[in-house]
This record gives C-alpha cells, structure tokens and sequence, in this order.
C-alpha cells in the first residue's frame, strides 16, 4: 500500500493526475476559506478570505528569489573548498 | 511508593556498564534504561529533592514541576526512541555517550540550583561531542573540535554569569530571573543563547551536526537546544529580547535552507527555524505562548529526530548526504520515504500532525498579545520550512533525477525507530489533549476550527504551487554557505597567520640577530678576556711570584750560617753607616 502511494507521486506516468489533483485541492482550499466563520478575527487580513493562499503563495516566493539572491549576490554560497 | 528516582542518575551510572555487555544482552539493557527513566518520569510527585549545603551555598539536585516533567517527559522517551536507532551499532563508545549525554540533559531539566545545573550543561557539552568525533575522518574531528571549543566557551559565560548572578542576588538556586537584570544575568542568558543557538551564536550547530555520526545527529537534534529553550523558559520567560531574536531566527533558519546541499544542514537550519517559534514564544512569555514553547519543543524533539533518522538512514544506506548527488531513492526506500514525509508534515504544521497542534499556539499567542509583526514573520516561516523539509528535501533526495543509487531499506532497528517516532507525530496531532494536559499551565486552546485548518493548508498549499511553478530556481547547487562560523574559523586561520608570519618572523629575527651579531661579538669579548688573563694577569701575578722566589733563593743564599760572615757583614755595616753618618752629617 505504502509503496502504491509513494509511487503515485513519483512516477512520472502519474504526472498528469498528480497535477489535476493539486489544482482541484487549491480550488477547494480557497472556496472553503470563503465559508468558514470568522468570529474572532482580530487583524484586518483575518478577515479577508483567500488571504492565507495570497500569503503562501508570496512568502514562498519571497524567500526562494531572497534567499538565492543573498547567495549568489550576497556572497554567502561559496565553492565547497572555501574553508581548505 | 517510591515519589523520586533520578532518571538522570538511571542514565550516567547506567552507562556504565554498557562496554562489558555483548549482543542480546546488551541490546536488552540498552533498551531497559529509557523505559525505566520513562517509568521514573510517570511515577514522579511533584517537590524538592536532594537539598542540601555545598561550600555554603544551598544545592538543589532536583526540582519537579510541571515544567521540568513534560520537558523530561519527551526526553526520556526520545532516548528509547534513539537508542532503537541505534541498536545496530557495535561500538560501545557511542551508547555510552548518548547516555551520558541524555543523562545530562535530564539532570539540567531538573537542577534546582545553577551550580547543578552548570555541571550537566558542561557533562552535555562532552557527551555530545564525543558523537561527532565518533564519526572519524579530517572534517568531522575539525567540526567536532570547533563544537567542543564553542560549548566550552559558552560554558565559560554561563559560569561567569552564574557567579556574578549569586553575588549579586545572595542565591544560587534556579528559577526566574524577573525584573532585576544586570550583568551576571545578562551572561546567563549568552550562555544559554548559544546552546538554543540564536544567530549570531547559531553556527556551532549548522556546523557540527552535519558530521555527526548516522545515529549521534539524533540524539543531538533532540536535546542540546531544547534544554536552552527549557532553562530560557524557566528564567527569562516575557523578556522582551528574545521575541525579536527568535523571530528573526525563524527566518534565517529558512532563508539559508534555500542554500544548503547537504541533507542533514539543511534539516540543522530548520531546528534553527524551529527553535525560533519557542525563543520567541517564550519572549511573549503569556501563558498560552509558553504553553506554546513547551509543546512546540515536545513536538520537535519528536519530528525532527524522525527527519534526522530519515536522512540517516539515506545517508547509511547510499552513503552520500549531498541533495545534487541523491534522487530517485522513492523506488527502493518506500517506507523511508512514507516515514519521513510523516515527519516532514508534522514540522511544516499540516493538520492532523502534532507541529500543527503545538506551532499553532505560538502564533495564536502572538496574536493575542497584539504582535501582528510577529504573527505574520512566523507564518511566512511556516511557508518555508515546508517549502524545504516538506518539498524541496524529499523531492531531491527521494524523487526527482534518478541517479541509479543502489538503496534498499535501512535495518529494521532503523524503521521501528522512525515508526515509533511517526506514531507519536500523528498521535499528538490527532489527540493534543493529553500533551495539553502535561503543560505547565491550564490549555484553552482549541487547534481544530475551521478559519485554522482552511488558513494552514491555505498558507502551505499555495506554498507547493510556488515550489511547482519555481522548481528550476530550488535546483541545489554544490555549494556551501557561510554562516557567522566564518568569523571564527577565519579568525582562528587570521590568528594562525599572524603567528606563523609575523610573529614567528620577529621571533626569527631577534634569534637571526643574537646569532650573526650579538652572539660572535660576546665570544670575542670572552676571548680577549681570556687572553688578557692569561697574558696580562697572570703574567704578573707569576712575575711577582717569581721574583719573591728567586729573591727568596738570593737570601737564602747569604745565610750561610757561619758566624765569621755574619761578623764580617756587621763590621762592612758599621763602616758603611759612619762613612755615611761622616758624608752627610758633616
């Protein structure tokens, strides 16, 4: 069973199911963030449904592009002798 | 009724014997310790035990609390989870450093003075230290020496402060600092900063536990900086400070996650991340972000040791541990995949996993203490850390190229370990009730509403979209990254350098310069002197003699004993001293 599972999201012969699926789950993600209650929402953003896939969405791209930049441009990545 | 057996005791005195047993037995024996010290932990009441008077200060071996117990709690279980890991190894020297190094942890969570407390963090240091040694090879005993020489000197701080700290306030026992900050607590709280590795005093661990041996990077991932967060809880809780540095260091963690390509680095810098949650909620210092910590740290220890044996297990299996050597393990390691995926979904917070039970506070409690800042800093980690352990790690190391590794399953050991440890992963997730219950405050938190999960998978589902989308930018590259370890390891080689070149040149010249100039110039005085006292003064001093001498010989001469010369002589006197007497006295 385990292996069945393991190979659904490896197998290239899946790829076309695997991203359906991923789409679908994203759809039904934003729709039910606009239909759970909101009683306690403190901050302004709590408020706004789909705000939470806005903001995945933008951190993770945020800190790829930042981190990669501070690496490559910030000098922080170095060949693997940097210390020898 | 037994009410107090120190299981910190269970595990230094029972290492002991560990070297004289063999095979079965000693698998049996290695495992019977943990479950004791976990039945020790079960059974124990509340109070205050082994008071007593060391060179007049109060010791107090062992304080129980709600705090200490949840904390001693996951750390006895986590041993018997890590000793299962290891349960393969043949060496006797590796079990009895984790023991020592459990035993130590234990006894840190329980000291009730700051002197008890400081010898087990010391007793840590060593222990811990011993597993990355045990790993052999240049690299290893190079990190492992700079790991011991960064305790050693945090230990000195810690030392410092606790001394500056008893002077000041007249006691050494342990508990919380409150608003009386000076100098000596200011050192307390470097000391235990380093151990929860807070940049800038975070490269110990990003550089250390990378080259640790396969089952030793285990053990370490669980206790050295949870026991920082522990001691931080039960002295600095509500201090401003750490707020903002373990924000900050929920990001950095993440940010340089993005870079590593080395498997186990990459999961170092999310204990970095993940450390920040607690170092922050324990800076809040509110009762539910405290709560927050605890848990949060339970739930770590938890899924980040079954991540560590994960990527342990890729690493004893195929032997590499760089992500732009490994890819398409999924065929051959089926369950070491499915296993670690469950860690990687309990770290990044999805439902039904314990981060989500446990992070969820932290954040919530930011909120409520009106930290907007914060709440959405520690989101934006939570983005990245599945971004990387829950994403980019497996897909490189499990999916993506198929570089035809030959791989198969790690030893049976190695998959219960991982097991037991994903059970718990889920079981916390699906049942937080009883975690909630061991907190040190009352719970009324509820994880499981609606606007919570719809927001979680909301943040970590559109994460994935930005790592599908963006896949080619994640590519690891064979690199390493520079961290704050830089400026010691630079240092030490600029210290190197100055006494190589400089100082070893001044050197040589003031010995070039006593040997060409200095040295020839006083055996020449040395000769002349000599040369004087032979020619000079002692031609004198042998002149003089030889003039008494032969003066000497000359009278002897003129005694001849006859009494006619001598009659002779008186009269040639007599004659000379009137002919005298006639000349001048005319």
């Amino acid at each position: 069973m385990i292996k069945r599972i393991v190979d659904f999201f490896g197998d290239e012969a899946h790829a076309r199911r695997r991203l359906r699926l991923f789409y679908l789950v994203l759809v039904l993600i934003v729709l039910a963030d606009f239909v759970v209650p909101r009683e306690h929402a403190e901050y302004l953003w709590e408020r706004l449904p789909g705000w939470s896939a806005v903001y995945g969405f933008v951190s993770c791209v945020l800190l790829i592009f930042v981190s990669k930049f501070l690496g490559h441009q910030g000098g922080l990545m170095r060949r693997e002798d940097y210390y020898d | 009724m037994i009410e107090f057996v120190h299981p910190a005791l269970l595990f230094i005195l029972g290492a002991l014997p560990i070297p004289f047993l063999q095979g079965a037995i000693r698998k049996a024996y290695l495992l019977s310790i943990p479950v004791l010290a976990i039945l020790a932990v079960l059974a124990m009441q509340p109070g205050s035990y082994g008071a007593a008077q060391f060179i007049g200060q109060d010791i107090l071996i062992a304080k129980v609390d709600k705090l200490s117990i949840v904390f001693a709690t996951v750390f006895t279980l986590m041993a018997l989870i890590g000793m299962v890991y290891a349960l393969h190894l043949t060496e006797a020297g590796q079990h009895v450093a984790a023991f020592v190094y459990v035993g130590s942890a234990l006894g840190v969570v329980f000291a009730g003075d700051y002197l008890t407390l400081y010898l087990f963090w010391e007793g840590m240091a060593f222990a811990s230290a011993y597993l990355v040694f045990a790993q052999g090879g240049e690299k290893a005993i190079r990190a492992a020496f700079r790991y011991l020489m960064v305790h050693v000197t945090g230990g000195v701080v810690l030392l410092g402060g606790i001394v500056l700290h008893g002077l000041a306030s007249g006691s050494f026992l342990f508990g919380p600092i409150g608003v009386g900050m000076g100098p000596g607590t200011y050192l307390i709280l470097a000391g235990f900063l380093l151990n929860a590795a807070v940049p800038p005093l975070n490269a110990w661990l990003t550089d250390a536990y990378p080259e640790a041996t396969v089952t030793g990077a285990v053990f370490m991932s669980a206790f050295t900086t949870k026991t920082a967060v522990y001691v931080l809880a039960r002295a600095y809780p509500g201090t401003e400070l750490l707020v903002w540095l373990g924000t900050a260091m929920a990001l950095y963690g993440v940010v340089y996650a993005v870079l590593e390509n080395d498997c186990r680095r990459l999961l170092a810098y999310h204990i970095v991340s993940q450390v920040g949650y607690m170092v922050a909620g324990v800076g809040i210092g509110t009762e539910l972000a405290v709560n927050g910590a605890t848990s949060h740290a339970f739930a770590h220890i938890l899924y980040k040791a079954l991540l560590f044996m994960g990527a342990g297990a890729v690493i004893y299996v195929t032997g590499r541990r760089k992500l732009t050597e490994l890819g398409g393990l999924y065929r051959t390691m089926p369950i070491t995949v499915a296993l670690y995926m469950i860690g990687a979904f309990a770290i990044s917070a999805f439902p039904f996993f314990s981060g989500f039970v446990t992070k969820s506070m932290v954040v919530a409690a930011a909120g409520e203490d009106h930290r907007a800042l914060v709440m959405l800093a520690l989101t934006m980690a939570s983005s990245g850390t599945f971004l990387h352990t829950g994403l980019k790690l497996p897909y490189y190391m499990f999916f993506g190229t198929d570089r035809g590794l030959e791989a198969r399953e790690p030893p049976g050991n190695m998959l219960v370990a991982m097991a037991m440890a994903a059970t718990l992963c889920v079981a916390i997730g699906l049942f937080p009730r009883p975690l909630y219950a061991l907190l040190p405050y009352p719970v009324d938190f509820e994880p499981y509403t609606g606007v919570h999960l719809t927001e979680s998978l909301g943040v970590l589902m559109f994460t994935a979209l930005g790592f599908v989308m963006f896949l080619k930018a994640l590519d690891p590259e064979n690199t390493i990254s520079i961290d704050t370890d830089w400026f010691y390891r630079k240092g030490a080689r600029a210290f190197m350098w100055f006494a190589e070149r400089p100082l070893a040149r001044y050197e040589k010249a003031v010995s070039d310069m006593s040997e060409t100039a200095a040295l020839p110039l006083l055996h020449g005085s040395a000769r002349a002197g000599l040369r004087v006292d032979l020619n000079g003064v002692d031609a004198v001093v042998n002149g003089v003699a030889h003039a008494i001498l032969d003066g000497g010989g000359v009278l002897r001469r003129l005694q001849t004993g006859v009494v006619t010369h001598y009659a002779l002589a008186m009269i040639a006197g007599l004659i000379a001293a009137i002919a005298v007497f006639a000349v001048v006295w005319r």
